[in-house]
């Protein structure tokens, strides 16, 4: 349990993937322009981030592992990604036309987030894990893989949400011209970074 | 068709630079901007890459049928980007550890699948090789530039000699990264936006000069011809 709170506590908070590890940043400035889409591109990021852990672990684990070729993982693993994101949005399409229509146009861009490659390959390295989530690196296993995916996009969807906020507050503003756009995005986003400092003194 | 060099060096460097002006690839910038020497690491790397990847897009370009041509890209870049993992790894460890996970990133890296999108895959190899060098260019020197900023304001060096033991912590952590970029991105566009007036304004200077001249011109003909005028009414 203790380990369970952990990982959240880790992964939403104080390492955030957003603002304190860096990952992801592209839709984190491109699509915070308001709230619900802001939402929408963090749900279908944290679906698809949880999805990856679940399938690259034991494929680096259990089969590029004892073959000897781990050197392939980032060719493999974008693969796994695409395929993914592709597989999701048919079945999307299929099933929950609804879901689709609300999360579809994002899911594109999900492929080229460094955010999922980001998971993939910060599952993989155990020793690291152990340093972010407090446990011993023979400990890491595949359901700490798949709570560390679902728990950091969810650490995305809290800074993308917040994001969106203080955009649509800062689009009513009279700013600078040159100041308007990304520059105000990235110092407003400096002020978020600095709320989530806090969280790395506990 | 000749190809203008020196057109695609001053768009990769200044007039579209990838990293300052069409902000991609935001996530490397942020987080190896501690450090100038990283800026260079990672510039390098990502130049090296998108060199190669130019090229191999370029010389596919007529057999990669353009349904499949995003996922072709990607496989082109991850190997490269593979290569060039292997290589760090082997030659300059000290640097693979410090770009740790970005490292990997190079392959959903966004200037490099742009490039190969937007230009390598329109254009001739050599174009190509050329447009990959300038905005590798581009890219390494706002790294390094804001690298060496952030350095020298966080921990009093640069390219890892000490210079005073004044620092500012802000600059070193997280909140300054995207501070400083976002600084930057504002300056660049503020000297651009100087840069163009002054032009504008010489421009116009010139055309006054000239439509100055054609005046006293057409004054000085108005003048000849009203002259002739008048000795023929003579």
């Amino acid at each position: 349990m203790a380990q369970f709170l952990m990982i959240i506590v880790s992964a939403v908070f104080i390492n955030n993937f957003v603002v304190v590890q860096f990952l992801g940043i592209c839709p984190f400035l491109g699509v915070s322009k308001d709230t619900k889409s802001a939402l929408g591109m963090g749900i279908a990021v944290t679906f698809v981030m949880t999805i990856t852990c679940l399938i690259t672990y034991p494929i680096y684990t259990y089969i590029l592992v004892p073959l000897g070729i781990e050197f392939m993982e980032i060719i493999v693993f974008i693969f796994v990604i695409a395929s993914i994101v592709q597989m999701i949005e048919m079945t999307l399409k299929r099933f929950t036309p609804s879901l689709y229509n609300a999360m579809g146009i994002y899911l594109p861009l999900i492929t080229t987030n460094c955010a999922v490659l980001g998971v993939a390959e910060l599952v993989i390295d155990a020793g690291q894990m152990a340093s972010l989530i407090g446990i011993e690196a023979s400990a890491m296993n595949m359901g700490f893989a798949v709570l560390y995916g679902l728990f950091a996009g969810v650490g995305f969807t809290v800074a993308i949400v917040i994001m969106s906020g203080m955009r649509e507050k800062i689009a009513r503003l009279p700013i600078n011209k040159h100041l308007k756009g990304f520059p105000i995005a990235m110092i407003a986003a400096c002020f978020i970074a600095m709320a989530f400092y806090v969280f790395t003194l506990i | 068709m000749k190809t203008n060099y020196k057109k695609i060096a001053a768009d990769g460097v200044i007039k579209s630079n990838p990293t300052l002006k069409l902000v991609l690839g935001t996530c490397p910038t942020l987080a190896l901007t501690t450090m100038a020497m990283n800026g260079i690491g990672m510039g390098a790397a990502v130049t090296f890459v998108l060199i190669c990847s130019n090229v191999l897009v370029s010389l596919l370009r007529k057999v990669i049928p353009s349904q499949v041509r995003i996922p072709a890209f990607v496989l082109i870049i991850a190997t490269f980007v593979t290569m060039t993992r292997l290589i760090l790894d082997k030659l300059l460890p000290d640097l693979y550890e410090s770009l740790g996970l970005y490292l990997p990133l190079i392959v959903v890296n966004c200037i490099i699948l742009a490039r190969a999108e937007s230009f390598a895959s329109k254009n001739g190899v050599l174009a190509s090789a050329a447009d990959g060098l300038f905005m590798g260019i581009g890219f390494t020197l706002a790294l390094t530039v804001m690298g060496a900023f952030r350095e020298i304001l966080g921990s009093g060096a640069v390219f890892g000699v000490k210079l005073w033991d004044f620092q500012i912590a802000f600059f070193s952590s997280s909140a300054g990264a995207f501070f400083t970029y976002g600084i930057f991105i504002a300056l660049f566009a503020f000297c651009e936006s100087l840069i163009s007036k002054k032009r504008k304004i010489k421009a116009y200077a010139e055309l006054c000069a000239e439509k100055q001249k054609s005046d006293a011109q057409n004054i000085d003909s108005v003048a000849v011809v009203s002259e002739s005028s008048s000795k023929e009414d003579k």
